[in-house]
């Protein structure tokens, strides 16, 4: 029988808890991981919705998964390969397609068919921004220090800070300032004059936001996924062997050999206080367990208005949290497939699914995409981010067989008159014409479809309002403003009560930094 | 979906390069060498005529009325001082005057100029001509360059060219015919020997290239790759972006960004030139104030380094092509600087580096010391500070 007394409880085994966990076990912590589902991952899971083919499910690239991590856990052990993803194929709506390859002469050439100045403004544009995702690189390690706070670490942190920015040229602290205040179209417009390389740029300002390319600040979450670029030898965006499932499943099996418990259909009910300290956690089964610390990998919401009575918190604080924004505006499609999509502007072109296929032809049709959803429609024709994860790792559908996987903007939370199996199959509908469009052959050529609303992310994977980061990267909602001002350092007003996921800092992704900071962050104040 | 480039000669070297050694060159595919030693290919330019397919290199024609303006703001040299037929190289850079690129100037007519690039900089000569009654067109695919370099090369010419080219002189243009095609010849390259450079329609390149290999025949003309004219471009003290500096526009930190002087470009610098151009104030203000870095010559001691190999029983070993590798170089235990391309020199017999030193080690008859590995260990072998370049045969100029 096992005991229920531990050093740690960690809620929620997303590949956040799950690197938490492992950092905790391997500082020799008796840790125990309780996830409400049958399988650990929490939305970076692989299943097998249709026999023999393989869905990621939910999140589905992998950029920012932190090299540390992997390292310290020694997780390519336990599994992980990250595969590449290299291209990004755009087919326009007149039929021709825009390229970025991943060799930087071909790119150059094939922007150069389209506009000149653009090919080289490419490259100017791609290192400002690679300049400046450096300079802001290291704060992503830092535990955010509170500005208003005059404690010896946060000066030291503050200092910190302020030292690197003294670091940038003045060129680069503009460039900054700029990203911060710039919608991404305002940004993009200054840059190029190529309609589907701006859609194209313009849509990673917007994907997991409830914003339009046109709202100001998306220009800072453009700068978000660039963070993924900058690493030189450990390279940009990839496709996890088996998925975002292989991640969180590498992660599991390193806590395991550590020595971390995880039990499956644990939900949690509440965290037990005693003393105005968190002692442990009741589950919705009724069984208690004891420890000294408890962390929450579920989302702000989850974790500070549902486990925790809200006597235990402040009122200031309870209102922050719940003005947190988590809006939903995202889907997902995925797709077993008896042939690949066979896109009209490249046809029969193998590159072409190795890499990223993007329905973003402007930065009007995305905005437009946007409208409907602003008033609770699903995009009539959305922004689509499509991958063919069987044409990376082949194990991911039976020989010859194909799965694509289609990320879908917009598709709001809160959709006018709710969603039902008959909205899904508008959300799915809207895709599948969407694509047709480009490759017609995709009706015929599907076996089964999973429609994925953010209403399903969140009932599937418990993330409160289905936002993909678990809240809007948008400025208020960044940095030491993450998850609320002065509790962006994963401790939580609640002595003992940690909180370490995508709503903390430094957002989501699959970095695993939340989790991680979070564990360390215990570790340093002992118990 | 774009492909790799093959320039418009493709058809014969691809015929002729025996070890399929092709090196990318702006997009394109460029033969490393012909043959499977160098040797045949660098004497080619030293001592006869070799034919090297140039075409990769970025060329722009700018055209119209504000055309010289153009250049002479982007540019550090006095661009309305040059004569139509004038070749100029130069260099242009940032407004802080650290160096973007480098290429050559050709006043094709009075309106009408041609500028190579290393890299693509149609953006920044467009940032530069707002409001210039000027237009900028990349000619690149458009027109096929092959550059001959080698003592022959006049004789050569003086047959396939419909005029001679006797009094074509150094870093002068003339148009000319070859097979009956009109053809452009300057005598340039970047060999530091005798040499032209021919610009052609890329239509036309096939037949002159096959004129020029048959004519050549008799005056031992070799066609030459990339590797051999990297040796010579050495020896000729001539630097490579990207090799031997970084372009201010791609640097990553301050450091890594050269000026002019820096590059002992000081010729190119006119200072004394009217009016604004880009960078000016910074230079200016370097020139009182004197450079922190220099490029040299560095000229490793022959029998300090054969001491050391000695040690491990071995004669010295360098490889026989350049090294496009940083070396790090020192005074004592400190470190004053690095050669970035080092290389055998053939005719020189001796061991040379384009070296970055530091004020005050860039001193000429300063004796420095470069990292060599011998027998996978690090050592340090006496080298002597040279000024560039290191070889020039006096028909060089002639």
């Amino acid at each position: 029988m096992t005991t229920n007394q531990y050093d740690a409880i960690v809620i929620g085994g997303g590949h956040n808890g799950l690197v938490a966990a492992a950092y905790l076990a391997r500082a020799g912590k008796k840790v125990v991981v309780l996830e409400r589902r049958h399988i650990a991952g929490g939305a970076a899971v692989t299943e097998e919705i249709f026999p023999g083919y393989k869905f990621t499910e939910f999140s589905y690239v992998v950029s920012l998964l932190r090299p540390e991590i992997i390292r310290d856990l020694e997780l390519p052990k336990h599994g992980l390969k990250i595969l590449p993803l290299p291209s990004t194929v755009t087919p326009m709506e007149n039929g021709d397609y825009l390229a970025a390859w991943d060799d930087h002469n071909l790119t150059r050439r094939e922007i150069y068919r389209h506009s000149p100045k653009d090919a080289e403004a490419y490259d100017e544009y791609a290192r400002v921004m690679a300049r400046a995702a450096k300079a802001i690189k290291p704060i992503i390690n830092l535990i955010p220090p509170d500005p208003t706070s005059l404690s010896m670490r946060d000066m030291l942190g503050l200092l910190k800070v302020g030292q690197f920015a003294a670091n940038l040229s003045e060129k680069e602290l503009y460039a900054v300032a700029k990203l911060a205040t710039q919608s991404a179209a305002d940004l993009l417009e200054e840059w190029f004059e190529t309609d589907a390389l701006k859609g194209t740029k313009a849509a990673s300002g917007i994907i997991g936001t409830f914003l339009g390319p046109r709202s100001p600040g998306t220009a800072y979450v453009l700068l978000h996924h660039y963070m993924g670029e900058i690493d030189g030898a450990f390279r940009a965006w990839g496709f996890a062997k088996n998925g975002s499932g292989g991640v969180s499943g590498s992660i599991l099996s390193a806590a395991e050999s550590l020595g971390a418990e995880i039990r499956l259909n644990a939900s949690v009910k509440q965290v037990k206080v005693k003393n105005d300290r968190a002692v442990g956690v009741i589950l919705e089964n009724g069984d208690e367990l004891q420890s000294k610390v408890v962390m929450s990998a579920a989302d702000p919401k989850r974790t500070f208005l549902q486990f925790v009575e809200g006597k235990h918190f402040p009122d200031e604080f309870v209102t922050s949290i719940q003005n947190f924004r988590t809006r939903g505006s995202s889907g997902k499609v995925n797709i077993a497939l008896s042939e690949l999509p066979n896109f009209t502007a490249l046809p029969n072109e193998p590159a072409l699914h190795r890499g990223a296929v993007s329905i973003s032809p402007s930065i009007d049709y995305i905005e437009r995409a946007y409208d409907d959803a602003k008033y609770g429609q699903i995009s009539k024709r959305p922004y689509l981010d499509m991958i063919f994860p069987s044409m990376i790792d082949p194990d991911m559908a039976p020989p010859g067989q194909h799965v694509m996987s289609c990320f879908v903007q917009y598709a709001p939370y809160d959709l006018e008159g709710g969603w039902t199996d008959a909205t899904r199959n508008t959300l799915g509908e809207a895709v599948i014409s969407t694509i047709e469009q480009y490759a017609p052959n995709i009706r015929r050529a599907i076996v089964g479809m999973q429609v994925i609303s953010p209403k399903d992310i969140e009932a599937i994977a418990g993330i409160t309002g289905g936002n993909i980061f678990h809240g809007e990267l948008l400025l208020h909602q960044i940095f030491f403003l993450r998850p609320t001002p002065q509790w962006a350092d994963f401790r939580t007003p609640l002595k003992g009560y940690y909180f370490g996921a995508a709503g903390a800092h430094p957002g989501g992704g699959v970095m695993g930094a939340a989790g991680m900071l979070a564990a360390k962050e215990i570790l340093k104040n002992g118990f | 979906m774009e492909k790799l480039r093959t320039t418009p000669f493709h058809e014969r070297t691809s015929a002729l390069c025996q070890p399929q050694n092709w090196r990318k060159w702006a997009g394109y595919f460029a033969a490393g060498s012909y043959e499977h030693t160098l040797d045949r290919e660098y004497w080619a330019i030293r001592n006869s005529a070799a034919l090297i397919d140039v075409s990769p290199l970025i060329k722009y024609v700018i055209k119209g009325k504000d055309a010289a303006a153009l250049l002479h703001r982007v540019t550090t040299r006095d661009i309305h001082k040059m004569k139509v037929g004038q070749v100029a190289y130069t260099g242009w850079c940032d407004e802080e005057g650290k160096l973007i690129d480098d290429g050559t100037v050709t006043r094709l007519e009075e309106s009408t100029f041609r500028l190579t690039a290393a890299e693509p900089n149609l953006r920044w000569l467009t940032m530069n001509a707002v409001g210039m009654d000027v237009k900028i067109t990349e000619v690149t695919d458009d027109v096929a360059a092959l550059s001959f370099q080698g003592p022959n090369t006049r004789k050569v010419l003086n047959i396939v060219a419909e005029k001679p080219v006797d009094e074509l002189k150094y870093f002068r243009m003339m148009k000319n015919k070859i097979n009956g095609v009109e053809v452009t010849i300057s005598r340039t390259g970047y060999t530091g020997d005798l040499g032209y450079e021919i610009w052609m329609d890329a239509k036309d390149a096939l037949p002159i290239w096959d004129k020029l290999m048959e004519v050549g025949s008799d005056y031992g003309i070799a066609p030459v790759g990339i590797l051999a004219m990297d040796m010579a471009r050495v020896e000729a003290g001539l630097f490579m972006l990207d090799v031997d500096y970084t372009s201010a526009s791609h640097a990553w930190i301050e450091p890594q960004k050269s000026s002019p002087f820096e590059l002992g470009l000081d010729w190119t610098v006119a200072l004394d030139k009217p009016g604004y151009f880009v960078g000016r104030r910074a230079l200016e203000r370097e020139k009182r104030e004197g450079s922190t870095w220099k490029m040299m010559g560095l000229e490793v001691d022959w029998v300090g380094m054969e001491n050391i190999f000695k040690q491990v029983g071995l004669p010295p070993q360098i490889p026989g092509m350049a090294v496009r590798g940083s070396l790090p170089i020192f005074v004592g235990n400190v470190q004053v600087g690095y050669a970035s391309t080092s290389t055998w020199s053939p005719v020189l017999k001796k061991y040379i580096a384009l070296a970055h030193l530091q004020k005050p080690y860039f001193e000429i008859g300063m004796d420095v010391r470069m990292e060599i590995t011998v027998e996978h260990h690090r050592q340090h072998a006496p080298a002597k500070v040279v000024k560039l370049p290191f070889y020039e045969p006096e028909w060089k100029k002639k």
